[in-house]
């Protein structure tokens, strides 16, 4: 078995060193009842040709996103990759390391690490960032709790403009650990609403800019009506290339901003692995979840990084710990550095441009055909047409796989005539025209 | 004949090496690498984008005008940055990375060019189930293979990691006992030598933690497991192997006076690969196990991630499963998002979309390749490497258990480094001036001075030896008394020298800041 | 001063007591990296968590001794969290508790009694 380096010859030398008369013997342990003599009922072993032969069948009965018009977006956004990414993060000391326990042999990591950390404050206007989460979603999650750390408040208001499955997740994790989630109704304008639910019990107000619709919006306001309250803001987004281009959560006074990173530097996966982005002010930092990386010195005064504040951690405190991370996203952080790198604040400013200006033209080109519901947005809009899931499916037999039915998200908030729409520097002038001309036809 | 003399001298110059420095700072083929923040690119940029056609003005001041503070770099700039990076990192691929309990073992490339397919990569979570009847396919037979190795009925396969999933598990064992009256039951039992995951995850769901004694053995204490037991339990969790890289001898009376007492019974997975191809969790009981995908089924660890954790579940606690799952109708697979109707037990969601698929396709193409006979031979042969080492490392080490076979890990204690004024920590970072990465230290807390050492399967007989023959020579070097300072200043051979974790935490610098007078960008 | 088994320390003026840590407590915990003293105005009793210290290694609860209101924290460990290493049972105390019960006092160890307890441990 090529993954297998021990010959029979080595084997049976091993077993003679440990004074072991067979394998089973090492497997004494083990109740008899639960020993099995038979191989499990599944193939045998087989060669990379065979392994590769059903991957790529399987994965040819999938129509990927660079197969044609697409503009699927809500939380998960195609955009081009530099191939110089997917090579550095597979070098084999990036890729075959782990956590850096040892700092004085993982110091490439633990830079990258630091360089993320600033890079994602910097991005969010924000002092402190840790070094990656699970997703956006999970993100969102321990920022609330984070906040209930912080309040010692149990009430949580979530916007009803942030994207339902960050709602759920928020509203399954954080309400294990005894929040109440009032999370309020889905509205293209969500946000309006907001500061009315905002009371002496609040810890936290959640709020995403732009939002599941597209909508962008300033928080100031929010942010100064959470405050009087003693509550914190949290600002999620789903689109990390919109700090490119939007005034940030800092900016506008937000105390926690968490955000979905797949855009920068990391491919669309089905889903994941993605990479959560968690920034706070200050003096929240002994209460952030996941780990931290800091620079120091070393014996010999050379400078150095390592994870610090790990007293936070479950494997110092245990049952008291705030954060339960323990492998989270490193590879997927590297690649968001380095892709962050190779833009540089020219790049990033262009490439977030880019974006807008496709979605502009997207939103001129079906304006006329379909109600835009967006008033303001960075690269996607929400658009009304009847039945909006039904137009996807029917879309697809003239190859377009036009957006996500906001009903797929949210079943129950009756917009089943929302249909969501990303356009990236990825969609084509081409595209748009295709996706105008067959909503024209199929909607006439 | 004809004679040149020109050239240059063929012999080294014999001058010592000794306490030689650099005047760069840097170390040969290490360079001494500054910050991306520091190497200046703020105006520059690796990539070449389109114009825009469209501006911004219809955002009014919503637009950022402030600097951002990002620095770029040209693609040559980039590469040369992160390689030189890279090149400060212990890896797999360089030699055994034996970390107990991490399972670090090689990473097939196969399973990177797989997961590299556009069908896979270039494929959202949210587009039509029509066009992506394939990946639903690939994820319903993993978890196919999940099942029928664990021989455990259904499987949840969104948690992201192992934490994760034994977050799921523990919801998943709460909804259980809520849909059955009961509620009341708030308190997890956890053996002293459990991961510091487990306390962690119990009392995130808000239940209490209870340890249970263990044995002079290095297993669970029935007697004491039993006294703890009651009506307000609501599981154990329990890893088996467990941390000391023991298997649970009764295990399958835990699991028998657990579910007598009402409690379920949580295995914790996270060593899955010692026993993988030759015990199935679901003959001994267990109610839900996380499999970390990242250890027994060699995803990447990629520096701290990503993972996935799927929890394969009992038939009492399968209908508690979060949302989303495949289910396979007619007309091919299909995808319920949500809980409603039959479904409507499921405690909610663990993350947007569905899991790690990148992960999911890498596992696959591992266990495909290794087949049900191959990952019988995994779990044997990862026993007998970390026996192997126990065996040859007991000439000059003493082991925590002695008696017995061990499991994957070999476990020792610091008895025979006592009076040697050598500690595990120094003895740990010599290891690295020797090439080697440590192995797990000060883990189970149960064990004083605590090694752990994991080779994995995948390590050839000749690793093993040139790792042990270097650990037994260290060993009697820190047992002389003479030598310590090869083991109180080490290391002294990596890219730096034992860090200041003090200074660290104390004045925590978390971010690089710009010099007071520096431009933080072109404006 | 009077001292508990959990090593904190006392050291009563009028009604008002001054807590902290032991020096064998903060030699145990090594490096002191951060230390998270009580709000003024809470009001605590004994045997409660009422701080935490903070080494590289571990994070600690510290106990109040005394029942009580807590009329004054120790800020200047927000910044040298050092202090506690350097002088434990002096400028690094963590709190000043005025006493709700005096009797408590009571059942706390005197230094002989202290000492001879660590003997044991």
């Amino acid at each position: 078995m090529r993954y297998l380096p021990l010959t029979p010859d080595d084997r049976a030398q091993m077993l003679g060193v440990i004074g072991a008369p067979d394998i089973d013997a090492l497997f004494k342990d083990v109740p008899a009842a639960a020993r099995r003599k038979e191989l499990f009922d599944l193939p045998k072993r087989a060669g990379e040709l065979e392994v590769e032969r059903e991957l790529s069948g399987l994965a040819a009965r999938n129509r990927p996103a660079g197969a044609g018009p697409f503009f699927c977006g809500a939380g998960a956004y195609r955009h081009h990759v530099p191939a110089s990414v997917d090579h550095i993060i597979q070098r084999s000391e990036f890729l075959t390391s782990y956590t850096p326990y040892q700092p004085e042999i993982a110091q490439g990591t633990l830079q990258v690490l630091f360089e993320f950390q600033t890079q994602v404050a910097a991005l969010t206007g924000l002092d402190v960032a840790n070094a990656s989460m699970y997703d956006g979603s999970t993100a969102c999650a321990e920022a609330v709790m984070m906040a209930q750390r912080v309040t010692r408040r149990e009430k949580a208001v979530l916007s009803g403009g942030v994207h339902p499955h960050y709602a759920a997740v928020t509203q399954t994790i954080a309400h294990a650990e005894g929040m109440h989630i009032h999370r309020l109704p889905a509205a293209i304008d969500a946000e309006a609403a907001v500061i009315d639910a905002i009371d002496a019990d609040t810890a936290c107000v959640v709020v995403q800019t732009p939002n599941v619709f597209g909508v962008v919006t300033d928080v100031s306001r929010i942010a100064e009506a959470a405050h009087a309250a003693g509550a914190l803001l949290i600002v999620v987004t789903t689109e990390a290339v919109s700090y490119g281009l939007l005034k940030s959560p800092g900016e506008m006074g937000a105390d926690v901003a968490v955000a979905e990173g797949q855009s920068i530097g990391n491919a669309l996966n089905f889903g994941g692995p993605y990479v959560g982005l968690f920034a706070a002010r200050e003096k929240l930092v002994r209460q952030m979840p996941g780990r931290l990386c800091g620079e120091t010195l070393d014996a010999d005064g050379r400078r150095g990084y390592v994870l610090t504040l790990s007293t936070r951690e479950q494997h110092i405190r245990r049952e008291k710990a705030t954060s339960n991370i323990c492998t989270n996203s490193g590879l997927c952080a590297l690649a968001f550095t380095i892709h962050l790198s190779l833009l540089g604040e020219a790049g990033l400013r262009q490439l977030a441009a880019l974006n807008h200006s496709r979605a502009r033209e997207l939103a001129g080109a079906l304006k006329g055909t379909v109600e835009v519901l967006t008033p303001r947005f960075f690269n996607e809009i929400a658009v009304r047409v009847p039945n909006a899931a039904k137009v996807v499916e029917d879309l697809l037999a003239d190859g377009i796989v036009a957006g996500v039915p906001y009903s797929r998200l949210d079943p129950h908030a009756g917009l089943d005539d929302v249909l969501l729409l990303a356009a990236t520097e990825t969609t084509t002038s081409e595209d748009i025209a295709a996706l105008s001309a067959a909503l024209k036809r199929r909607l006439a | 004949m004809a004679m040149s003399n020109v050239g240059r001298p063929t012999q080294p110059n014999a001058a010592a090496s000794e306490g030689h420095t650099s005047l760069s700072g840097g170390r040969g083929l290490l360079q001494d690498e500054p910050l991306i923040f520091e190497l200046g690119g703020w105006d520059k940029t690796g990539v070449d984008l389109d114009p825009a056609d469209h501006d911004a003005s219809d955002l009014g001041d919503l637009v950022r005008t402030a600097p951002i503070g990002l620095p770029g770099l040209s693609e040559p700039e980039t590469m040369r940055h992160y390689v030189r990076l890279s090149q400060k990192n212990h890896a797999i691929d360089l030699a055994i990375y034996p970390l107990g309990s991490c399972t670090m073992k090689h990473n097939p490339r196969l399973n990177e060019k797989m997961a590299r397919l556009p069908g896979f990569a270039d494929l959202h979570p949210l587009q039509p189930v029509s066009t992506t009847q394939g990946a639903l396919d690939m994820i319903d037979r993993l978890a196919h293979w999940l099942k029928t190795l664990t021989a455990m009925p259904a499987v949840a396969m969104t948690p992201k990691a192992g934490a994760n999933g034994e977050l799921c598990g523990l919801l998943c064992i709460r909804a259980a006992h809520e849909a059955a009256g009961q509620g009341h039951r708030r308190t997890v039992l956890v053996p002293t030598s459990a991961h510091g995951t487990n306390p962690a995850t119990a009392a995130f769901v808000g239940y209490s933690v209870t340890e249970i004694a263990q044995t002079p053995d290095g297993r669970v204490d029935l007697a004491d497991l039993e006294a703890k037991l009651g009506p307000d339990v609501a599981a154990i969790m329990v890893t088996n192997p467990n941390t000391c890289g023991l298997f649970e001898r009764d295990v399958i009376e835990i699991a028998r006076i657990s579910h007598a007492h009402g409690a379920y019974f949580y295995c914790d997975g996270a060593n899955f690969n010692a026993i993988v191809g030759r015990v199935a969790p679901g003959d001994l009981g267990v109610d839900a196990m996380h499999i970390n995908l990242h250890k027994t089924f060699s995803t990447p660890h990629g520096g701290g991630g990503p993972g996935a954790g799927p929890v394969v579940l009992s038939k009492a606690l399968a209908p508690f499963a979060p949302a989303p799952w495949i289910v396979h109708g007619s007309d091919g697979f299909d995808l319920i998002e949500e809980a409603t109707g039959d479904a409507a037990q499921a405690f909610g969601r663990m993350c947007a979309f569905h899991g790690q698929m990148g992960m999911y396709v890498r596992a696959y193409a591992y266990m495909r390749s290794h087949g049900a006979d191959g990952l019988r031979q995994v779990a044997e042969d990862a026993v007998l490497n970390a026996n192997y080492i126990k065996a040859r490392l007991s000439a000059e080490m003493t082991p925590a258990f002695p008696e017995g076979p061990c499991m994957h890990e070999a476990l020792f204690d610091d008895a025979w480094l006592e009076g040697t004024g050598v500690t595990t920590l120094d003895f740990a970072k010599a290891m690295i001036d020797e090439g080697f990465h440590p192995m797990t230290m000060y883990f189970p807390l149960v064990v004083h001075g605590a090694m752990l050492i994991e080779p994995t399967e995948t390590e050839s007989k000749r690793e093993l030896d040139r790792f042990c023959d270097t650990l037994l020579a260290l060993a009697r070097a820190a047992k002389t008394g003479n030598d310590i300072d090869r083991f109180a200043g080490a290391p002294y051979l990596a890219p730096l020298r034992r860090l200041d974790e003090t200074q660290a935490a104390r004045k925590p610098k978390l971010a690089w800041r710009p010099e007071a007078d520096a431009p933080l960008a072109a404006e | 001063m009077r001292f508990t088994k959990d090593h904190e320390w006392v050291e009563v003026d009028g009604d008002v007591a001054t807590v902290g840590i032991t020096a064998y407590a903060a030699e145990q915990l090594g490096d002191v990296v951060f230390v998270e003293t009580p709000d003024v105005g809470k009001a605590v009793k004994a045997g409660d968590g009422f701080a935490v210290v903070e080494s590289v290694k571990a994070a600690s609860d510290v106990y109040a001794p005394v029942s009580g209101e807590v009329v004054e924290a120790n800020g200047a460990l927000g910044d040298a969290p050092e202090t506690v290493n350097a002088a434990p049972e002096a400028a690094g105390w963590f709190a000043k508790v005025k006493l709700a019960n005096p009797s408590e006092l009571d059942a706390l160890m005197d230094r002989p009694a202290y000492e001879a307890y660590l003997q044991t441990l």
